[in-house]
């Protein structure tokens, strides 16, 4: 997150993305998006357009998309604001991509849960298989970022790929996971730990025990 | 009214004050770093941490803390005390250690509040953070790696300026304060976050490493690059001025000025008239001032004498000058350089009646012929408060960016004869209606139609509250304008009477926007400061100061008088205005009745009692049953905001600014340090 910086701007990025536009399917979402906010306060639909136009991005690009800066401008054109408040929100969030990333954007979570359960392996794993940081491999497929907590930590570690989690990994799992991607297949999205649903416990209950069976108030035992 | 308990001390805050607001009426310091008394509130230093009963028993941010009945408010316990350090420590972890090669040094917020309640030490060892510079334009230097995110730059460029054009980027300890693509900031009023920043991150370009604060000389003056008449300070050593700053008076400026009111002073040393002149064979020669003085005498002109005030003279320059033009039998005296001949017989009719603070609280606001943000960038920021507030606002003229909502009904002066009815509805159904004829209006004849509709829409009335509203406004530019015609510098036709009359000699106050061709048959003593185009024209030039270096009175377009000081001495041989007038009496053979500055502001205060009571002047009422046509096409009068008198025209600075800013230059390259 730290080196998070802005894609200079070019001759060459404004001759590239200088006419973006929405899609038929987008400008419809895109007003949708707008008429959620009472009328004169539409820059709050800020949020969901730009990851709207970064999906658009993503789609022209076939990666997960990115803000160059001239869609940026588009965004704030669209909803008649400041272009400084537009690359505010956008270099905020860490879901904004502001560099061009792969087709998929693997984000190992590093903090402390997820380390305790393994995710050095992880990062291993996808350096082995030529993941730059802040970058594209070779063959324009992974981009990969080491993140902050997601919350997953019932299910740790986990990565985060587009959209989808991967959790209960090891670095085997993360290895099929991402063949499978690689094909071209959709693997199961969630805990990859077989015979485990979501973030229920793996194994017998080792607290709340009372609560098995019935809704127990344990309210007078504090 | 709640009642807070402040260290023990009880008293009474007005409703909606804020904790930190409560402290201060109690007497108590509070330190602060994000908190600004004219921006919002950010709440985001964390410096004003006191403790406060009742309430979580942790410090809290007394900024953003509303007072409520019964607090009981601590600013001296052990808990503050350790907050502050704490913070404090918190806020040097990333800053540099170099505050003996910080403009800020010695006028900076960090330094003294990390003296008064800073822990005195750091404990720490990791690597500090280093921010890339940013380029923020020709007058705004930044250091970014001493910005402390106050964000106080970000909301006076969203809030007072009006355009967006400074933001925080990023996040946390990466939080980078940039402009959009590090483009220049454009506004007007841009140098205005280099006082806010209470750090070195933000200082003045042109300034840097010129001086440390305390080697300055401070003079209280009055800023005359327009007619709003901005109080401020001149910062001087030894000779030369160094730089401008602002003076807080919430009735004129608030605490700021126009980026030309600020760096004119780039302007006072470039292009000085420092010898006298006189025109032999169509050349300028250098003279003594004896030989200068015998060339006026060798004129002789009799009773056949005009005078032209210039944009930036003083009340007393202008006083002696015509006291000269009258022992001398003449009476032709005009300030209005570029031709302008409006009716200045009530000069109720030609003030801005609703005062600069009054403005703030119209309602409804027609503003005809006046590219204000050019012709008085700081009566914009008060503007957009009215508009923040719910004013309408329409504006008779060419485009320009208002920086709030307004309305653009047309460029043509007639549309003022038959407002259109959803304009007129607007005003007559307004609480507090205003309008504001600028000079591009003037030249079209508005102001009889103007006067017309201030009658007819009872532009004057008394409030609900009793106080009386007065919403019939004239927008001046020049600093100098409201003492000339207080003066009686205003003849029927204007500046054309003078040319009618082809006096022998024409005396010239600095007036550098004249078309001195008109004048071909006058002699023309030019008596200024700047090598300008008055200077070009002249046949006498007598070298006088410039207002850094003269005491005098000013009257702002609110009719308000306001005295600066001198501040320096005029440089070579040029002498103060009033003591080469004198020395002109005395060539010519005449008496004008005074030897000292003192008999002089003594005369002129006798003649025109106003002038010698600083404050709003009173012009009486507005003249009624005044009708008239306006018609033409408007044009404002101003081309280039940065070089509209010859101050700003010898400043590099502002040449700069227009160069880069309004003619899109290339950005000058600096030599890294």
């Amino acid at each position: 997150m730290a080196d998070r910086h802005l894609y200079p701007d070019s001759p060459e990025l404004r001759a590239r993305w200088g006419n973006f536009a929405w899609t038929e399917a987008n400008a419809a979402k895109a007003k949708e998006v707008v008429a959620r906010y009472p009328e004169g306060r539409q820059r709050s639909a800020v949020m969901p357009l730009l990851d709207l136009a970064q999906r658009q991005v993503g789609a022209e690009t076939n990666t997960q998309g990115w803000l160059p800066i001239p869609v940026m401008e588009f965004i704030a054109a669209y909803l008649d604001m400041p272009v400084i408040r537009v690359v505010e929100v956008a270099t905020f969030y860490t879901m904004y991509n502001l560099i061009p990333v792969g087709r998929f954007h693997v984000q190992v979570c590093g903090t402390t849960p997820c380390m305790l359960r393994g995710s050095d392996d992880l990062i291993s794993a996808c350096k082995k298989r030529g993941m730059p940081t802040g970058g594209v491999s070779q063959d324009g497929l992974w981009t990969f970022t080491e993140v902050e907590c997601m919350g997953n930590c019932a299910s740790a570690p986990m990565v985060q790929i587009n959209d989808d989690n991967y959790e209960d990994l090891t670095a085997e799992r993360l290895d099929a996971v991402l063949d499978a991607l690689a094909r071209g297949e959709t693997p199961k999205a969630g805990t990859q730990e077989p015979g485990r649903h979501t973030v229920e416990p793996s194994g017998a209950l080792s607290n709340l025990t009372a609560m098995v069976s019935e809704n127990h108030d344990y309210r007078g035992e504090w | 009214m709640p009642k807070v308990k402040v260290d023990g001390v009880e008293l009474e805050v007005p409703a909606g004050a804020t904790v930190l607001q409560a402290c201060e009426l109690a007497g108590k310091e509070i330190p602060r770093f994000c908190y600004h008394e004219r921006l919002s509130i950010a709440g985001n230093c964390r410096m004003c941490l006191v403790e406060v009963k009742p309430g979580p028993p942790k410090p809290q941010a007394s900024c953003a803390l509303p007072a409520s009945e019964g607090q009981e408010i601590r600013t001296d316990s052990e808990m503050v005390k350790k907050a502050r350090e704490g913070v404090m420590e918190f806020l040097l972890i990333n800053h540099p250690l170099d505050c003996p090669i910080c403009d800020q040094g010695g006028e900076c917020d960090l330094q003294d509040q990390s003296v008064a309640y800073g822990r005195g030490s750091s404990r720490y060892h990791e690597h500090k953070r280093a921010v890339t510079e940013k380029y923020m334009g020709p007058l705004i230097k930044t250091v970014m790696t001493r910005c402390i995110h106050c964000t106080r730059c970000v909301r006076f460029s969203e809030e007072i300026a009006g355009v967006d054009e400074i933001g925080a980027l990023y996040r946390g300890e990466a939080t980078q304060i940039s402009t959009y693509l590090e483009k220049a900031a454009k506004h007007e009023m841009s140098a205005n976050v280099i006082d806010l920043c209470p750090v070195g991150a933000l200082t003045s370009r042109p300034y840097a490493f010129e001086a440390r604060p305390w080697e300055l000389k401070k003079t209280l003056s009055i800023d005359v690059s327009d007619a709003i008449g901005a109080n401020i300070r001149v910062d001087a050593r030894g000779r030369e001025v160094l730089r401008i700053l602002p003076r807080i008076n919430d009735d004129v400026n608030e605490e700021w000025i126009s980026d030309k009111g600020r760096y004119m002073a780039d302007g006072l040393g470039k292009r000085r008239l420092d010898r006298p002149y006189i025109r032999l064979d169509g050349k300028l020669v250098p003279v003594s001032w004896a030989e200068a003085l015998a060339a006026v005498a060798k004129i002789a002109p009799g009773n056949s004498v005009a005078a032209v005030a210039g944009d930036m003279v003083d009340a007393e320059t202008m006083f002696a000058a015509k006291k000269l033009v009258n022992a001398l039998g003449g009476s032709l005296l005009e300030g209005r350089q570029t031709g302008l001949a409006y009716d200045c017989s009530n000069l109720a009719a030609v003030n801005f009646n609703t005062t600069l603070n009054g403005i703030e609280t119209a309602d409804a606001i027609l503003i005809v012929g006046s590219h204000i943000r050019w012709e008085a960038p700081l009566l914009n920021a008060r503007l957009r408060k009215a508009v923040k507030r719910g004013a309408k606002v329409f504006v008779i003229g060419p485009k320009w960016d208002t920086t709030f909502p307004a309305e653009f009904l047309g460029e043509d002066a007639d549309i003022l004869n038959l407002l259109p009815a959803h304009v007129w509805a607007a005003l007559n159904g307004a609480a507090r209606p205003a309008l504001i004829i600028g000079g591009a209006a003037l030249a079209k004849g508005a102001l009889e139609v103007g006067l017309s509709i201030a009658e007819q829409l009872k532009l004057v009335r008394t409030l609900d509250d009793g106080t009386v509203w007065n919403g019939f406004n004239v927008l001046h530019m020049a600093a100098s304008r409201m003492a000339s015609l207080m003066l009686g510098y205003a003849q029927k036709g204007g500046i054309a009477d003078l040319v009618a009359a082809k006096p022998k000699m024409l005396l010239s106050l600095g007036a550098d926007e004249v078309d001195y061709t008109k004048f071909a048959d006058s002699m023309i003593v030019y008596v200024g400061h700047h090598g300008d185009k008055g200077a070009h024209a002249a046949d006498v030039i007598l070298p006088a100061a410039a207002f850094t270096e003269k005491s005098g009175t000013y009257v702002n377009t609110e009719g308000r008088v306001q005295i600066a000081d001198q501040a320096v001495f005029a440089p070579g041989e040029a002498r103060e205005d009033w003591t080469i007038l004198r020395a002109m009496a005395d060539a010519l053979g005449v008496n004008v009745g005074f030897d000292s500055f003192d008999e002089l502001r003594a005369a002129m205060t006798a003649a025109v009692p106003a002038l010698g009571v600083e404050g709003l002047a009173d012009y009486g009422a507005l003249p009624t049953g005044v009708t008239g046509k306006a018609a033409g096409t408007i044009a404002y009068p101003i081309k280039d905001f940065y070089l509209t008198n010859p101050v700003a025209r010898a400043s590099e600075t502002l040449q700069r600014c227009s160069a880069e800013l309004l003619h899109g230059a290339e950005p000058q390259a600096e030599a890294a340090e």
